[in-house]
């Protein structure tokens, strides 16, 4: 299985996994696949507020450049530095260290609303 | 459902990434775009460039055709060489930009494959009285491109004619029941040749190959690290530089255009005029008003086709094709910017939507082999 269980995906390909009242979201696999070698990403501040819905970054490949979504709202607390230093990092391992941002959750019940990470791979199945 | 080349089971052997382009169905990486790229710059890549047309011209009256609807003069071509230039409508348009190839006794004219139709198309419409067979070789043919710095090492392995060739020249082989048209050609800005081979040959051809590359290490390259090495070597790419309303003169390509073909020589045939030459004079006589640029820009983003180019908040051009070069390691762009902006060492600006981004005039190509 290509996609880890346990997270929860926009339509737009973003993961967000959460542990404890903090969101990591990051991108998927099928969607870095998608976009081939990721040359740029652009992250938000910390300390941001973002709604879920938002726009919150933008990733670029040699092929395309795509915006970044939140699912869930709440305040930005942590980028991950490592990506926009080295964006090879989200090619090499999207569900893992190429993660995105954290965010501390302001309404978990916004997770629910998203599909679950069996629903999200039976909508974009693993070539 | 889109065309497959004779190469398709060598692509799923080597796991590519496959995309429909121009109708084909071709491998965009095996992998990574970048890596395949700097294998290209650094050792030695393949190709599989078989969608690419391939149209023979026979016949009592093929030269006299060929110059006809070519920009540049054929009719003092040598036996086994080839010449770049563009096939035009009658405003100077670019129809496509193709490689004819003489023959002793016939013509090859190799073009894009989203343009294949189109010219047939055309040329049928033009055959008149003149005694021309036209044939479309491009799905009895298969077509790979061997391009890096190594190649010539590998090839030396099979062949001491072929690294003694000239750039632009060819030569044809016939290994057993193989026959191969190679030339000293390509589109990544370093050395190679292409090979045109009869389709049911691939396999057995690639075998060979990659057999006897020993530890060259020959790999797979795809279509996108195609574009980010020919765009590093300042070659237009049909589409984003050159279409049917863009002149090749505008484009800076007037080594593509032989504007006085039809000056009669002595000893040679009459050639006739070409189609667009009129409007194309005219052009290069008063001057293209806009000018075909390299772009270096500052940061990290990729800037992509149709972003305006800004001077001050005037747009005085747009972006035809852009990357990060993975060879230099920073952004950068061809443009069509107007002629009062034009100087290499102009700071201009480029319009990202939400950013503007620097950008500095630099001289084409960005990247040359050494």
């Amino acid at each position: 299985m290509s996609v880890p269980a346990g997270l929860r995906f926009l339509d737009s390909h973003e993961w967000h996994k959460l542990d404890g009242n903090i969101v990591t979201v990051g991108v998927s696999r099928f969607a870095i696949d998608e976009l081939t070698d990721v040359t740029y990403v652009d992250l938000p501040c910390k300390d941001n507020t973002v709604a879920a819905g938002d726009t919150i970054g933008e990733i670029e490949s040699v092929k395309a450049t795509s915006d970044i979504y939140t699912g869930v709202s709440g305040k930005v607390i942590e980028v991950n530095e490592a990506a926009i230093e080295d964006p090879a990092v989200v090619n090499n391992d999207p569900f893992g260290e190429g993660w995105l941002v954290k965010i501390e959750l302001s309404d978990p019940a916004e997770l629910d609303k998203l599909l679950d990470s069996k629903a999200y791979e039976a909508k974009f199945p693993a070539e | 459902m889109p065309n497959r080349t004779p190469f398709y089971s060598f692509h799923q052997e080597h796991h590519a990434k496959l995309v429909d382009y121009a109708g084909w169905e071709m491998p965009l990486h095996y992998g990574s775009i970048i890596d395949e790229h700097h294998n290209v710059r650094t050792g030695a890549g393949i190709f599989d460039v078989s969608h690419m047309g391939r149209v023979k011209f026979s016949g009592r009256h093929a030269r006299r055709f060929i110059e006809h609807v070519f920009t540049r003069r054929v009719t003092d071509m040598k036996a086994k060489s080839c010449r770049y230039g563009f096939v035009c409508n009658e405003a100077g348009g670019v129809l496509d930009d193709v490689i004819v190839y003489r023959f002793d006794d016939h013509f090859l004219m190799v073009c894009n494959a989203a343009n294949r139709e189109k010219l047939l198309a055309h040329f049928q419409s033009l055959v008149g009285e003149m005694s021309v067979k036209i044939e479309d070789q491009t799905e009895s043919t298969g077509m790979v491109a061997l391009q890096g710095p190594r190649v010539m090492e590998m090839i030396g392995k099979f062949s001491s004619e072929v690294p003694t060739l000239k750039r632009y020249a060819f030569t044809t082989k016939n290994l057993l029941i193989l026959k191969l048209v190679i030339s000293r050609t390509g589109y990544t800005g370093e050395d190679g040749v292409e090979v045109i081979l009869p389709a049911k040959m691939t396999g057995m051809a690639i075998k060979l190959l990659l057999r006897d590359s020993g530890d060259l290490q020959v790999k797979p390259a795809g279509l996108g690290c195609r574009d980010s090495l020919r765009l590093e070597a300042g070659m237009p790419l049909y589409g984003h530089e050159l279409t049917e309303s863009i002149d090749p003169i505008s484009a800076g390509l007037n080594f593509g255009v032989t504007l006085d073909k039809d000056k009669t020589e002595e000893g040679q045939p009459e050639i006739p005029r070409f189609i667009g030459q009129d409007a194309l004079e005219k052009i290069a006589a008063e001057g293209p008003t806009r000018k075909l640029v390299g772009l270096k820009l500052e940061g990290r983003r990729t800037p992509r086709q149709h972003m305006n180019v800004m001077h001050g908040d005037q747009a005085v051009g747009e972006v035809t094709s852009g990357c990060l070069s993975p060879t230099l390691g920073y952004p950068i762009a061809m443009a069509y910017v107007d002629n009062a902006q034009a100087a290499v060492g102009t700071n201009l600006t480029i319009d990202f939507g939400k950013q503007t981004v620097a950008a500095e005039i630099v001289p084409l190509p960005f990247y040359k082999h050494s």
